[in-house]
């Protein structure tokens, strides 16, 4: 009765947040080494702060402190703001070069 | 079980799409599993009780940000063919030994630990509901400092997007 009790009742505890967070984090990092669009590597950026996003939420779950989804809230601003800076960079490179990928931009090499 | 299976579903959903934003060749479809990704995400925040996360998760990412990367998207053109050359020697096997370093931590890390992380340190008894009074009440009191830096942060850069944006254009009507 236990036994049949636990092998259906499958209890999903922080470990498996944290898993998950890593396995998200370690594909943004795949795609961040593998592509050369400059965009694409943006978005691997955001998988990758989402990642951590989880993180923070998870041992805020976990903990039961407030101060991780607080975090959380900071990191998705910051987010924000690099996201505008860096499409507004793209889009600039992309006027004078007419390529988004990183290959070609090596104009300020020595 | 249906704790399980609002973890399960929305976490493959996240992997799926976490898979077709690194390695789909249209942008569009990019962006599009990056939304996948960010929603199913929101979806594991309300499971976390993190419900004001998971609104401004919704509102900024899955609505502001993405716009914003479609809007490029079809500024620079979804048709453009990516470069398959490498430029430095050797980048492939470079990036494979690094990928495979990292997968063996992490590996090393989840087996070393045997899943036991609950045991070490347990989990409180209560469930926090994290609604817009308690992280208001944190942010404005205990964060005000930090809340300030980010104001900040968020006028440069709006400032400096527009001043990237603007110099161009400039540029491009002189000549």
């Amino acid at each position: 009765m236990i036994q049949r009790k636990r092998i259906v009742m499958l209890e999903v505890t922080t470990d498996w947040y944290l898993t998950l967070a890593a396995m998200l984090f370690t594909i943004g990092f795949l795609g961040m080494m593998i592509r050369k669009n400059a965009l694409i590597m943006f978005m691997c950026i955001e998988l990758m702060l989402n990642a951590v996003n989880l993180t923070f939420i998870s041992a805020s779950n976990h903990f039961g402190k407030i101060d991780g989804q607080v975090f959380v809230f900071f990191v998705l601003v910051v987010a924000a703001a690099e996201v505008v800076v860096g499409l507004a960079i793209i889009v600039s490179i992309f006027r004078k070069q007419s390529s988004a990928s990183v290959d070609v931009l090596n104009v300020s090499r020595g | 079980m249906v704790e399980a299976l609002l973890f399960f579903a929305p976490a493959s959903l996240i992997i799926i799409g976490a898979l077709i934003v690194i390695f789909a060749r249209n942008p569009v479809h990019n962006a599009m599993g990056l939304v996948l990704t960010l929603v199913s995400l929101a979806i594991i925040y309300i499971t976390l009780n993190a419900t004001f996360v998971a609104m401004v998760q919704m509102l900024v990412y899955a609505g502001a940000v993405m716009t914003l990367f479609l809007f490029v998207i079809m500024m620079i053109g979804v048709d453009k063919k990516e470069q398959s050359t490498d430029s430095i020697k050797g980048q492939t096997f470079l990036v494979i030994g690094v990928f495979l370093i990292l997968i063996s931590l992490l590996a090393y890390v989840a087996v070393s630990s045997e899943f036991k992380w609950d045991l070490w340190f347990p989990p409180v008894e209560y469930d926090l509901e994290g609604t817009p009074q308690l992280i208001a009440g944190v942010l404005f009191t205990e964060w005000i400092f930090p809340f300030e830096i980010i104001s900040i942060l968020l006028i440069v850069a709006t400032a400096a997007a527009i001043a990237l944006a603007y110099d161009t254009k400039k540029k491009n009507s002189n000549a």
